[in-house]
């Protein structure tokens, strides 16, 4: 089974998820994000790397924030972008997913950022494409979100540089999430030791434990003595129903509050994905307080974007192309 | 006409034959085994030195896909595959459109399969009108028609009282249901098992309990109700534990397996291989060893290839969207020698799981040559490879996950009646 990601060579030829990619893409990713921080803080914040180049955001699922932060990548690098809500046009017309994106490439899109509520669309579309052109998965359904998990981990080395002693606690609806899911490899193929994942059984993927973290079902146990707590979205309709009884009763349970994070070591980080539930997976004194890194992840997300868009339709995006250039 | 099979090496399981004979075929009937009849003067003689002579092969569930599904397969081009993997018989499952619970629509169908003079279609009946589990079929109408039982496809009833009520009606005039066990709810909007693989990939899960629940349920009522019972498709190490304990108490209990659980687990689905999009779904290494136990030791009486065949854009989905099934008449030899092969299991043993015994739990005449029967007859290499592929398909339905893989076993001649209905 040849690995989608990656061409003939082991280059990155698609980002579809984290699971799959050696630990030195993964750290070349962060690398080149490093350089491209800096570019949101100049007089003029973009570079030419991506000139002349169409990206198309391809948004099978609705979302604001995901889809703006990949344009707003895509405009520093200097691309055309274009997005689209798919959801409401052709989709609805009964075109399928590879029909819309066959016109797209008539129309010479160079690159796709998908989201698709289905896990596997983005694999699905990558498998179809011709060889020039590139594909970026936005998430798709519980499976993957892989610029998200390099955002998370790209956030913690900033503040924990030295992976390899970490105790890291992702805490929530692990079982819908494909948040954690690359989050959880983006962990372990860079060597954090210890990995755990907090929540109660109805929203634990079966074998959980099979990805390389330990299970607990007690916040508090979970939490003890850890380096970073990884909050996670609770979706609404999930919040009364067969997998939960209420969203007080969660928060309760499993809701981040100052008391439940003092249980983690003190200078422990947390982050969340966004958009927070204040209230039900977190206490908002947590989520605008002193130990919360939510927003540097907003800012970093960008950065990791524009690496991951570099390296794949910019050619060999290195520390130095970047650093010189200045539009 | 008259015909002489010579050379071959002849397998017939029920009458315990494994040895180098002629057969002699007339009238469609074969009239001896061995020694030729005294005036047999052959019309036609087939050389199977180094070949295999063994009963046409019995499929306990193709899909035909007639009527209504005309665009995935057509009678006569999964007929035509049949014959091509030495299927001479083959059951087939009511969830057509309509739906097979009207005897006219099974008679046309029957008449519609007679007329091609290809393998021979016992079509199983709907258990309930529509198959929508409220309200029992015209059964006894269907039975008439040419119905050889009833089943349910892959929609279960979810309704006990209803289900026994189908049973109690079925054992009343001994008809066999075919059911699939797979508890609704359970399964519900899952598309894989539920384990490592499902929950890497975040794609939902259906746990090994949907089928072991639903197992409970069908073989208890079974047992207070006398019906016969064939349980299609067993997927789980769990369920065939069931099915062996439920056999010590209760005779009316048979059961099967796909090919393809055979064969594959959930790390066949890789990166969402559509073509794994199967029901049930493919499961664990663990799930797979027993269900080859299960076979070995009788448990699981027979396999089936679970022909299901889908047209290519309906595949062209990602994994969840992308339609259940894979073709599989043409790989039902060659899969039964790969496993038989892998086991150890004698090749008279691997035959009888595809002819005789699922000959017998539909209660048709077929799955074996003894004298004066009907001369179905399936000649195949065992030794010859042959690469599925697209193009080496027959049957409209090209998606299998065993797409690229080089397998033994290639059908050279296929008799129906006593007449060469295929050859290679």
């Amino acid at each position: 089974m040849n690995n989608p990601q990656l061409d003939a060579d082991g280059r990155l030829r698609h980002l579809l998820s984290i699971e799959g990619l050696p630990k030195k893409i993964l750290n070349q990713i962060l690398d080149t994000a490093e350089s491209f921080v800096g570019v949101a803080e100049r007089e003029v914040k973009k570079v030419p790397l991506l000139r002349g180049k169409t990206v198309c955001n391809l948004f099978f699922e609705n979302s604001t924030r995901t889809r703006t932060t990949f344009e707003i990548a895509a405009k520093r690098l200097s691309a055309d972008v274009i997005s689209l809500n798919v959801n409401t046009s052709s989709q609805s017309k009964g075109e399928t997913i590879l029909d819309t994106v066959d016109n797209l490439i008539a129309m010479h899109a160079d690159m796709f950022v998908v989201r698709h509520s289905q896990s596997g669309a983005a694999h699905f579309i990558a498998k179809h494409v011709p060889d020039h052109i590139h594909v970026i998965n936005a998430g798709d359904g519980r499976h993957s979100h892989p610029t998200q998990g390099l955002l998370d981990i790209f956030t913690i080395r900033k503040y924990k540089p030295d992976l390899h002693n970490l105790r890291v606690a992702i805490v929530g609806d692990v079982l819908h999430s494909r948040v954690a899911r690359s989050e959880i490899h983006a962990l372990t193929t860079l060597g954090v030791p210890e990995i755990r994942v907090i929540a109660p059984k109805t929203l634990l993927p079966a074998q959980v434990d099979k990805l390389g973290v330990h299970i607990f079902h007690d916040m508090q146990a979970g939490l003890k003595d850890a380096d970073v707590v990884m909050m996670l979205r609770l979706q609404n309709e999930r919040m009364n129903g067969a997998m939960l009884p209420s969203a007080q009763e969660y928060y309760k349970t499993y809701g981040l509050t100052q008391d439940k994070l003092s249980l983690a070591k003190p200078d422990a980080i947390v982050l969340h994905p966004g958009p927070m539930n204040r209230g039900v997976e977190i206490d908002s004194g947590v989520a605008d307080g002193a130990q919360s890194v939510i927003l540097p992840q907003v800012t970093y997300g960008i950065a990791i974007r524009m690496a991951v868009m570099a390296m794949l339709a910019g050619g060999q995006a290195t520390t130095s192309q970047t650093s010189g250039t200045q539009s | 006409m008259k015909i002489h099979i010579k050379n071959g090496r002849v397998l017939d399981p029920k009458n315990n034959i494994d040895s180098k004979l002629d057969v002699f075929i007339a009238a469609g009937k074969i009239v001896a085994l061995g020694e030729m009849p005294a005036g047999f003067v052959a019309n036609q003689t087939i050389d199977a030195s180094n070949l295999i002579v063994c009963p046409g092969l019995v499929d306990l569930s193709a899909r035909l896909r007639e009527p209504g599904d005309e665009y995935k397969a057509t009678l006569v081009s999964e007929l035509q595959a049949a014959v091509t993997g030495g299927v001479t018989s083959l059951a087939c499952p009511p969830d057509t459109d309509p739906v097979l619970d009207e005897p006219g629509l099974v008679e046309m169908l029957k008449h519609r399969a007679k007329q091609l003079n290809l393998a021979h279609v016992y079509p199983l009946g709907a258990l309930t009108r529509q198959l929508q589990g409220n309200a029992l079929s015209e059964m006894g109408a269907l039975r008439e028609a040419g119905c050889v039982g009833f089943s349910q496809a892959n929609i279960a009833i979810t309704d006990t009282q209803v289900l026994w009520r189908t049973m109690e009606y079925a054992a009343t005039f001994g008809f066999t249901l075919f059911l699939h066990a797979e508890e609704p709810f359970l399964a519900k909007d899952g598309v894989a098992h539920d384990g490592e693989v499902a929950s890497r990939l975040g794609l939902k899960g259906i746990p090994s309990a949907a089928e072991t629940l639903a197992l409970a349920s069908i073989l208890r009522i079974a047992k207070e109700t006398g019906a016969r019972v064939h349980i299609n498709r067993l997927s789980t190490a769990e369920g065939v534990d069931m099915i062996r304990e439920a056999k010590k108490q209760n005779p009316n209990i048979s059961c099967d397996v796909s090919a393809n659980q055979l064969h594959l687990t959930e790390h066949d689905i890789g990166y969402f291989n559509s073509n794994c999009h199967l029901k049930p779904p493919l499961r664990t290494q663990r799930d797979k060893e027993a269900l080859s136990a299960g076979l070995k030791d009788g448990t699981i009486d027979a396999i089936c290839s679970d022909h299901t065949p889908v047209d290519d854009d309906a595949k062209l989905a990602p994994f969840a969207e992308a339609e259940i099934g894979a073709t599989g008449l043409e790989l039902l030899l060659a899969l039964t020698l790969k496993w038989a092969q892998q086991e150890n299991v004698s090749l008279l043993r691997a035959i009888k799981l595809v002819s005789q015994t699922s000959a017998q739990i539909l209660g048709i005449p077929a799955g074996d040559l003894s004298i004066n029967s009907d001369a179905d007859i399936c000649i195949f290499n065992a030794a010859e490879y042959w690469k599925v592929s697209p193009g080496a398909l027959k049957s409209q339905g090209k998606n299998t996950p065993f797409n690229g893989l080089e397998m033994a076993g290639k059908v050279k001649t296929t008799l129906i009646h006593g007449q060469v209905v295929y050859q290679s």
